[in-house]
Order: C-alpha cells, then sequence, then structure tokens
C-alpha cells in the first residue's frame, strides 16, 4: 500500500514522457480543438445572431472547451486499449504493484494533457476575441470545473477502455458517445430551435448543463427555452457538480475492479 | 523441490466450448529449464498466464515457490518474471525509459533503478541503443529488452512464453545465448517453444502439450530416443523402391515408413547411417532422387507420439479470428 502514490505517479510520468519523446502527440492533441475554434468563430460565426455582447465567440468558447474535455472519454478509453493490445496491461499486471495504480496513473496523464489543452484553446480563444467578464476567480472556477469534468469523463473512459479493447472499436464508441451528446446541447445553438422532445434531453444533458455553468462563471446570462425554468437550467453548476460526482462514485471503483478482473 | 506446480489445470472459454486447459499438471525443479513443447492453440500462452498470476483457472491448482498463485497473487508477482509471447514494453519510449520506469514499479529508489536499467543494458548489448525509442528496435532487440524488463529484481522463478517465435536465425541465436547464460545463473525458468531444436538447446527437461494436455515429458534424449532420433530419408525412382526399402531395413531396425516415392527410417548412428546407405545404394546401382538426414521436427515427435502431425494451427486460427472479429 505504502507505494500507491510512487506506482501512480510513475505510470503518470510515463505518459508524460511519452510526449517528451514524440512531441509530434502533443501537437496533434492540441490541433483539433484549436481547429474548431477557428472553424466555428469565422465560418458560423458571422451567421449566428446572439444578444450577447462580444457575439458568438463568447457563446461558443464555452462549448468548445466542454466538447474539448469530453472527448477525454475516448482518449482515454484509447490509450487504455492501445496498451492492453501491446501486452503492457499484462505485464503491469504481473508486477507487485498497487492494483489501481495503473488506471488511476493514467487518468492523471490524461488530466494533466487537458491542462495543456485548455491553455492553449484559451489562448486561441483570446486571439479570435473572447473575452470572459467576469473576475478572475470565477474563470479560474470555470477552468478548474472544466479539468475536473474531464477528469469524471476518464474514468468512463477506463471503464469502455477496458471492456471494448480493441483500441479503434474503442475510438468509435467514444465518438459515438460524444457526439450526440455535444451537439443535442446548448454548446453550438440554443436549444429553442430543437423539437420539445430533444429540448428536454438537452436541458437535462451534462454538457448542456457543463456549458451552461461555464458561461455564467465566464459573466454571460444564461438563456434556455421551453426548460428555462427547470431545476437543471436553474442550476447548471450544482448539476454538473453532481454529475461529476455521480460519475466517479460510479466509475471509479465499477473501473478498477474492471482492470483487476481483466485477462482478455 | 518444486519450484512450480500446476495439477489439473482446466480453463475453458465460450461457456466451454472452447477447451484451452484439459487437466493440465506440470512441475519445474528448483533451479531447472523445463521447456514446454507445443504446436500453436495447444495452451502454452493460457498455462504461462495462469502460473503469473494473469488468468484465473475453472479448476486446479498453480502454486510458485509453495505460494498459491490463485489465492496470493501479490506474493506471487513478487517472485517472478514474466516475458510474454509478444514484447510487452512501451514503444514510444526508450530502452532506458522503459527499464528505469519497470525499476520504479518493482520499487527500486531511483538511483537504483537507473543503475539496474544501465547494467542490463549492458549485459543484453543494447548500450548503444538505450535512447532510441524502442520503435526503432528490431525483433530481436524488443525481445531481449523485454527478457531485461523482466530481471529487474532477480526473479525466483521466470516464464518466458516462445521467446524466439518471429526472431530471424541471427536473432534466435542471441536469444539462445542469452537464455543460457541466464540458466548458468541458476534461475527456474519455464519456457514455452514450437521447436523441438530449441527445447532440445535451453531445457532439463521437455513437457510436450497437445490440445491443453501433456502427452509426453522427460529429457530431450529421452523424448528424442521415443521420437526416433534423426531420420534418414531417401527418394527414389518407383523401380527402386523396393530394393530401397531393403536397404534402409539393414541399417535402421525401427519402423520404415514409405510415402510415395520416400523411404524413410529413424536411425540413430546419425551420419555414418547416411553413408552407409549411400555406399550401398552405388553398389544396387540405384541412383536416389533424394537422400537427407533429418532431425526430428515438432511434427515428428506429434506424429510419434499422438499419430497425427500437429494441425492445431489450422484450427486455433479460425477461433482467434473470430473472437477478435465479434468485437
Ligand atoms: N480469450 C480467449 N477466448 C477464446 N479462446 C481462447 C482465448 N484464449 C485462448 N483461446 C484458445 O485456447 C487455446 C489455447 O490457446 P493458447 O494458450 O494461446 O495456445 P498457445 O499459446 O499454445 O498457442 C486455443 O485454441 C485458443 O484459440
Ligand atoms: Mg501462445
Amino acid at each position: 500500500m505504502k507505494y500507491v502514490i510512487s506506482d501512480v505517479m510513475t505510470i503518470t510520468k510515463r505518459q508524460l514522457l511519452q510526449l517528451a519523446r514524440i512531441p509530434e502527440l502533443l501537437v496533434f492533441s492540441t490541433i483539433q480543438p484549436v481547429m474548431f475554434v477557428l472553424l466555428f468563430r469565422f465560418v458560423f460565426g458571422g451567421s449566428i445572431e446572439t444578444g450577447q455582447p462580444g457575439g458568438y465567440v463568447q457563446l461558443l468558447m464555452p462549448g468548445i472547451f466542454v466538447q474539448t474535455v469530453a472527448f477525454t472519454l475516448a482518449a482515454t478509453a484509447v490509450g487504455l486499449a492501445e496498451d492492453m493490445k501491446k501486452g503492457l496491461i499484462d505485464r503491469f499486471r504481473s508486477l507487485p504493484i498497487s492494483r489501481g495504480a495503473v488506471v488511476i496513473g493514467r487518468t492523471f496523464g490524461d488530466a494533466l494533457l487537458n491542462i495543456l489543452v485548455l491553455t492553449v484553446m484559451a489562448t486561441a480563444g483570446y486571439a479570435v476575441g473572447w473575452r470572459p467578464t467576469s473576475g478572475s476567480l470565477s474563470i479560474f472556477l470555470a477552468f478548474l470545473f472544466l479539468f475536473m469534468f474531464g477528469y469524471a469523463l476518464s474514468w468512463i473512459g477506463i471503464y469502455v477502455g477496458l471492456a471494448v479493447k480493441e483500441a479503434r472499436t474503442v475510438q468509435s464508441v467514444g465518438f459515438l458517445v460524444t457526439f450526440p451528446l455535444t451537439f443535442l446541447s446548448n454548446a453550438f445553438a440554443p436549444t429553442t430551435g430543437m423539437p420539445k422532445a430533444l429540448q428536454y434531453f438537452a436541458e437535462w444533458n451534462p454538457v448542456s448543463t457543463m456549458v451552461a455553468a461555464c458561461r455564467e462563471l465566464f459573466g454571460l446570462k444564461n438563456e434556455f427555452g421551453a426548460t428555462a425554468s427547470s431545476w437543471p437550467s436553474q442550476h447548471p453548476l450544482e448539476t454538473s457538480l453532481l454529475y461529476m460526482f455521480l460519475l466517479m462514485v460510479v466509475f471509479i471503483p465499477l473501473s478498477i475492479r474492471k482492470y483487476k478482473n481483466t485477462s482478455n | 523441490m518444486k519450484s512450480v506446480i500446476a495439477e489439473n489445470l482446466v480453463k475453458t472459454y465460450r461457456n466451454g466450448e472452447v477447451k484451452a486447459l484439459d487437466n493440465l499438471s506440470l512441475d519445474v525443479e528448483e533451479g531447472t529449464v523445463l521447456g514446454v513443447l507445443g504446436p500453436n492453440g495447444a495452451g502454452k500462452t493460457t498455462t504461462v498466464r495462469i502460473l503469473a498470476t494473469l488468468l484465473k483457472p475453472d479448476s486446479g491448482i498453480a502454486t510458485v515457490a509453495g505460494i498459491d498463485v490463485a489465492k496470493h497473487p501479490d506474493k506471487v508477482r513478487e517472485l517472478i518474471g514474466l516475458s510474454g509471447q509478444y514484447a510487452a514494453v512501451d514503444e514510444t519510449l526508450t530502452g532506458w525509459d522503459n527499464l528505469v520506469m519497470f525499476g520504479r514499479l518493482y520499487h527500486l529508489g531511483k538511483s537504483a533503478s537507473i543503475k539496474r536499467a544501465d547494467e542490463l543494458l549492458e549485459r543484453f548489448s543494447l548500450t548503444d541503443s538505450a535512447r532510441r525509442p524502442i520503435k526503432t528496435y528490431s525483433g530481436g532487440m524488443r525481445r531481449r529488452l523485454d527478457l531485461a524488463a523482466s530481471l529487474i529484481v532477480q526473479p525466483k522463478v521466470l516464464f518466458l512464453d516462445e521467446p524466439t517465435t518471429g526472431l530471424d536465425p541471427r536473432g534466435r541465436q542471441e536469444m539462445w545465448g542469452v537464455i543460457q547464460e541466464l540458466v548458468k545463473g541458476g534461475v527456474t525458468l519455464l519456457l514455452t517453444t514450437q521447436y523441438l531444436e530449441e527445447a532440445d538447446q535451453l531445457a532439463d527437461e521437455i513437457a510436450v502439450i497437445d490440445h491443453g494436455k501433456v502427452i509426453a515429458r522427460g529429457t530431450s534424449d529421452a523424448l528424442k530416443k521415443q521420437v526416433g532420433g534423426e531420420r534418414l530419408e531417401i527418394t527414389v525412382d518407383n523401380t527402386d523402391i523396393h530394393k530401397t526399402q531393403e536397404i534402409v531395413s539393414r541399417i535402421s531396425s525401427n519402423a520404415i515408413h514409405t510415402d510415395v516415392r520416400t523411404i524413410s527410417a529413424p536411425v540413430s548412428t546419425g551420419s555414418l547411417a547416411l553413408m552407409e546407405a549411400l555406399r550401398a545404394l552405388d553398389e544396387a546401382k540405384i541412383h536416389p532422387l533424394d537422400i537427407a538426414l533429418k532431425r526430428p521436427s515438432l511434427d515428428d515427435v506429434f506424429l510419434s507420439l499422438t499419430g497425427h502431425v500437429a494441425e492445431e494451427e489450422v484450427i486455433a486460427q479460425p477461433v482467434k479470428k473470430k473472437r477478435g472479429g465479434k468485437k
């Protein structure tokens, strides 16, 4: 037990070393979110009317932030599946290391990568006119929130990776989960344009509550359609926190147990 | 003292459809090398994975250094080294990175990990490539690094699953050298292989497995005796078959096997038998189309032990494919 922390750190360090050895990996993991910022800003930005001061980019950035951290799920799952396929997980399991260390270490590694990705995106956003108007504490809280959301999703990624095993399938499963979730939300367009039923789905969608919470923390006012008076729309921050808490309570023990029992 | 004992291991897949292990029992005496010889799909990897605590058997008991692998996997993991069928190292990292990482995971201190990594790289002639990503390594180098990783802390028992499969002849020779060095150091080793020659070179004792069962076991010599050691093989024209059979029967007292125009029989005197045969053929004015002394292959072992050749490869492949395809 006394080695848990050192084991976790070694596994996390391995992921950082990979980035150091293959710097292209860093470029690839940051280029996609930056591309999203630019595409949405310049391709759709002009054609979407918003009542917000500062234009679409103010509404857009929280959406892209949330979408990007949501992809942590797929990143974690794919990374783990690849390690399994190469037999690395078998080797780790044959070592006298603490049980959860391998998966905990991976979630930490992916979380650290998220810090970098968020920083790069914020810089790109700033460059194209994103200006949060709240105080620095709120802005910091917003990023902390995003970071935590990515971390919570990482644990679903661990489970998916261990359950599905095949890296390519894992990738598709990841996208299959994250794409509908990000588009059936308020991330890129107001939910008022959706059919009623979808509006209700969108309002409870954790991506929506996260986006709404971030918008509030960045100093924007939240606008909802038919569901404006509902609890998640009124309390996006609390709802998001609840989601993260539930995700971790369920998936941390589930994933660690799955790891222990994994035997290909 | 037995360092490794497996008793009546049973492991089935797909609700009993595939019987990977069918009451497999074996043991390894401390300080000796057991070669587990079997064709693809015989159950070699399954056995190793159970012994190395990675897989739980459906039934049966396995112990390593007297410790039950299913009950106390953590204790067993402190005593064993495992190098699996495919080199399991982080390919994006350098050889040095990998060994230091594994050192840390074996809970050596930082400087001890570094020292050990340098030592092992030196010992396995990898110092020059230590700072290159594993991706750039040859197959042989990868396997050596993988083996090095399983030796970070001197393991009491070492498991090597097909350590030379996929290597070119030179890589195989190098690997054999490395393993022989290890064996001199007195490690208890269980090694699996598909090559009789490899088991012959490296193992004190050989267990032949097929369909998840041990079908023969003994020293390499004993096994070869059972198989008949080397075989003389002569191919002649149809008209000469009868005479050739006669000649061969004078040289070998064992069963003669005729397959179309090829007459073969086990011989115990090696090249002497070959010369004798040539002389006799020459005297009888028979010109053989082909004549050779064949060392027994895994197929020969199987042929003589089971009466069928090792055909598992054909059966095992689709099973594996299905497995991958389903997911
Ligand atoms: N996870 C699995 N699911 C289904 N069948 C399996 C699985 N693992 C192994 N098998 C089957 O069990 C048998 C023994 O496999 P294995 O131990 O890998 O053989 P070997 O290592 O000797 O080639 C084979 O028929 C193989 O197809
Ligand atoms: Mg195998």
